[in-house]
């Protein structure tokens, strides 16, 4: 089976701005990828790019196994696209455009249309010039999910959206993945994107700059230690690879790399330990890695313009 | 009120353009009356028949007003110039006071403004602001161009400061309807059906019961009697007026939460129609409310034409160079005036063409045709859709100038045959139509932010129909004009062969702004 999602060495510019530089991408079937990105690093360009609204400047884009901008029609049918910025006909209801957009995919299921429609607590007798931004987005996200298709490309769906809708949201995700089906979701969100998704993709000034399993990431990430020993473990100090070690008589906190944590217990181990807290990186702390000043940055060859 | 002052030379500067146009404009439509009136009869006895004959005409005092001194320079501009006047105010107010008040609550960039160190009436204030000085603007160049016709000084100022005072009253209406409604469709509708309602008013009480045309701003205006016995009175009712629509509009204002109207939105439907299943389906839902307000507005202004139409020859009596404006050598008056009644409908009708043409773009500036083309529909389908519903509509809206024009014939002259006949020659124009909408879509197709330019398209149309022959315009630059290639019915004999070669113009040109948006960015 092809992969949903084929991008290499993707290339878009705007006038003077570079907005997709040589871009990575690669989403593999019945997977949720998560797409993360600070604001301008490409995220709706490349979603845009995909949905052959933008014509691509270089490099390879494939989606579905066709060409985006020559089948862009033909394979819109097999997928629902939930914009960043919902943006509704103001003289139609909600319930006009959940059909409208329904049928132009090719069909609505009318039964999962009324139980998304209720699930996501959404009047659809609406004006859309009535609707708050979240109540837009559900108008939204009910037209995408209520179609059955394969692959769903999501762009910060959830942004005006209340934590209760939230989770309702990631319910119906995790029913699409049950489904087989595969979920490009781009969100500002870590909480989410941790939950939802299988693998993730950081992409920087229009560039891909780490990829993998969450798990994978972690391996490249510190964990969080907290413990309360028997005896001091002055040994923790000299160790390679313990970081921010703070010790106050029993009570230690430190960050140790994945690759010493095996040997930094040990060390625990021998001083006796009474309780211990150990902290996996947050994916948050993933993304400060690549965007923060406060951690180093091994992964990049060169610095990428803002 | 804090902030007033700062958002009123924001807004002034936002609509430096607007201002200039609309009040030109205006002006241009008293002057070009007195200009045009002052050469068109040899002699004073010519004019005195001339005015006798539109005296006793009622469609035409229906349509301008009541019928005074019709034989003097002043009298004639008055007459014709007071009701249009009046409305080209209207529905400059109407506009200015919309996009800073109810469209700018509408977007929610209202919201962001009066989050900022803005007194909750200073948005509304300096949008009355704006709409003050147009109208004052505006009636001090109606009077200076009159007086500089010349024409009689006090009456001058009359009829400038009683347009700028109509001006005003439309202000205070429009301010009301943007406390009411919730979107400025809406608004625009409101204050649109008052002023339509003004106008129709007078027109009732002018041929009928005098005591309607009080009823109406409009008429208060016209009973100024400018150049025939100037009274200043009926003034007084004016400022009456939009003093109490102002003082309402605030009364309002005070009593709702922004983002709010008076009248709440009703709910609609919870499911699609099943027409609405297509990118056709949804062109012609987004643009039938248009195709039908433009269909009536024709349809009543073929009728007002119509009216009169048989009446032509009584109209322009003996005065040659009114027969020379109809009809180029020889050929029948009446004939003539319905061939130049049709080509104004077309005109009008070219209004909505481009109109309509331009909506594609209003629809990806908006965010919306990205929902849509991120479906199954294609760029080609989805802009065919609009292309259709373009060509459809611009059909109906022409149709229905001409079987207004028709109509009225027929009830007038008695000729039944009337009705299929004038429909059928108003729709000859149909491809020169197509092709300002044709242009349109062949601007919004390589170059989307610059699409309205084709407005330019259709003053060329005009300015080469109306002034072609008085500015002796070479023959080039008549021929770039889609009108000048069709045949002038029912003067000249229908040619098919121009009708298609015009219709493959249009055809030509929307075929380019095809090609450029399958080509190009969306969005």
């Amino acid at each position: 089976m092809t992969a949903p999602i084929e991008i290499t060495g993707l290339s878009k510019r705007f006038g003077a701005t570079q907005a997709l530089d040589g871009l990575d991408l690669t989403v593999a079937p019945g997977e949720v990828h998560g797409f993360l990105g600070p604001n301008g690093a490409g995220k709706s360009t490349t979603i845009r790019v995909l949905l052959g609204l933008l014509r691509k400047d270089g490099g390879e884009a494939r989606l579905l196994g066709g060409d985006p901008w020559h089948d862009a029609a033909a394979l819109h049918r097999r997928l629902a696209y939930v914009p960043g910025e919902v943006n509704l006909w103001p003289n139609l209801t909600g319930g006009e455009v959940i059909d409208l957009l329904g049928r132009l995919r090719g069909g609505v299921d009318v039964r999962r249309r009324d139980e998304l429609v209720d699930r996501f607590e959404l009047d659809p007798t609406k004006r859309a010039r009535s609707y708050s931004k979240g109540n837009r987005q559900k108008v939204a996200l009910v037209a995408a999910l209520a179609s059955d298709v394969e692959l769903l490309l999501l762009d910060e769906p959830t942004s005006g959206l209340d934590p209760l809708m939230e989770a309702v949201f990631q319910d119906c995700v995790d029913d699409v993945k049950r489904r087989g089906h595969t979920v490009l979701l781009s969100s500002h969100i870590l909480a989410e994107v941790e939950r939802l998704c299988d693998r993730v993709s950081i992409i920087r000034g229009g560039r891909n700059v780490e990829s993998g399993t969450l798990a994978e990431l972690r391996h490249l990430t510190r964990t969080s230690v907290a413990a309360e020993l028997a005896a001091g473990a002055p040994e923790l100090e000299s160790l390679a690879g313990v970081h921010d070690l703070v010790a106050e008589g029993p009570r230690v906190r430190f960050e140790v790399d994945t690759a010493a944590l095996d040997e930094a217990v040990g060390v625990l181990h021998r001083a006796g330990v009474r309780t211990l807290t150990a902290t996996p990186p947050t994916l948050e702390e993933l993304f400060l890695r690549h965007y923060g000043d406060q951690l180093p940055e091994p992964a990049d060859p060169e610095p990428m313009p803002a | 009120m804090t902030g007033t002052g700062v958002l009123l030379r924001t807004f002034l500067r936002r609509d430096r353009w607007l201002l200039l146009w609309w009040s030109l404009g205006g002006t241009l439509l008293y002057w070009s009356q007195a200009a045009s009136v002052k050469g068109l009869y040899a002699t004073q006895a010519e004019f005195d028949r001339a005015a006798a004959l539109m005296e006793s005409n009622a469609a035409l005092i229906a349509m301008a007003g009541p019928a005074r001194a019709l034989n003097t320079v002043g009298g004639q501009v008055t007459w014709q110039a007071t009701a249009f006047g009046a409305i080209v105010v209207g529905l400059m107010s109407m506009f200015i006071v919309g996009r800073h008040t109810r469209a700018e609550e509408e977007s929610g960039r209202d919201e962001l403004l009066r989050a900022g160190v803005v007194g909750r009436r200073a948005p509304m204030t300096a949008a009355l602001g704006v709409a003050a000085i147009a109208n004052l603007l505006l009636g001090a160049l109606v009077t200076l161009s009159l007086v500089s016709v010349p024409l009689a000084v006090a009456d001058s100022v009359a009829l400038g400061v009683g347009v700028a005072l109509c001006g005003l009253v439309f202000t205070g209406v429009a301010l009301v309807a943007a406390q009411l409604t919730t979107s400025t469709r809406s608004m625009y509708g409101l204050t649109g059906l008052v002023i339509a309602v003004s106008y129709g008013l007078r027109a009732v009480g002018d041929v009928g019961n005098e005591v309607l045309s009080w009823l109406s701003p409009i008429g208060w205006y016209q009973q100024m009697y400018a150049f025939s016995g100037l009274r200043w009175w009926p003034a007084l009712l004016l400022v009456a007026a939009a003093g109490a629509a102002l003082l309402a509009s605030y009364a309002v204002f005070e009593r709702r939460d922004i983002g709010s109207g008076v009248f709440a939105a009703k709910p609609g439907p919870a499911r699609a129609h099943p027409s609405l299943a297509s990118s056709w389906g949804l062109a012609w839902r987004l643009q039938r409310g248009t195709v039908i307000g433009w269909s009536l507005g024709l349809l009543v202004t073929g009728l007002s034409y119509g009216s009169i139409g048989n009446d032509a020859g009584d109209l322009m009596g003996d005065s040659e160079a009114a027969r020379d404006m109809m009809v180029a050598a020889g050929g029948d008056l009446v004939d003539g005036f319905f061939a130049m009644a049709m080509t104004l409908l077309a005109l009008l009708a070219g209004g909505f063409a481009i109109s309509s043409a331009l909506r594609p773009r209003g629809e990806e500036d908006a965010g919306h045709a990205e929902a849509v083309l991120a479906t199954g529909e294609s760029r080609t389908r989805w802009l065919l859709s609009q292309v259709g519903v373009t060509v459809v509509g611009t059909a109906l809206v022409l149709g229905s100038g001409g079987l207004g024009l028709g109509v009225a014939d027929a009830l007038v002259a008695g000729d039944g045959g009337a009705v299929g006949r004038f429909t059928w020659q108003t729709l000859t124009w149909l491809p020169a139509v197509l092709v300002l909408a044709g242009l349109t879509r062949l601007l919004y197709g390589f170059v989307p932010r610059y699409a309205t330019l084709a407005w330019l398209g259709l003053g060329y149309a005009v300015v080469v129909l109306m002034f072609a022959e008085i500015l002796q315009l070479p023959d080039w630059v008549r021929a770039v004009s889609p009108f000048e290639h069709l045949s002038r019915v029912p003067v000249e004999s229908f040619d098919v062969g121009a009708f298609a070669a015009v219709m493959a113009a249009a055809t030509l040109l929307s075929l380019g702004g095809w090609f450029a948006l399958t080509r190009r960015d969306v969005g």
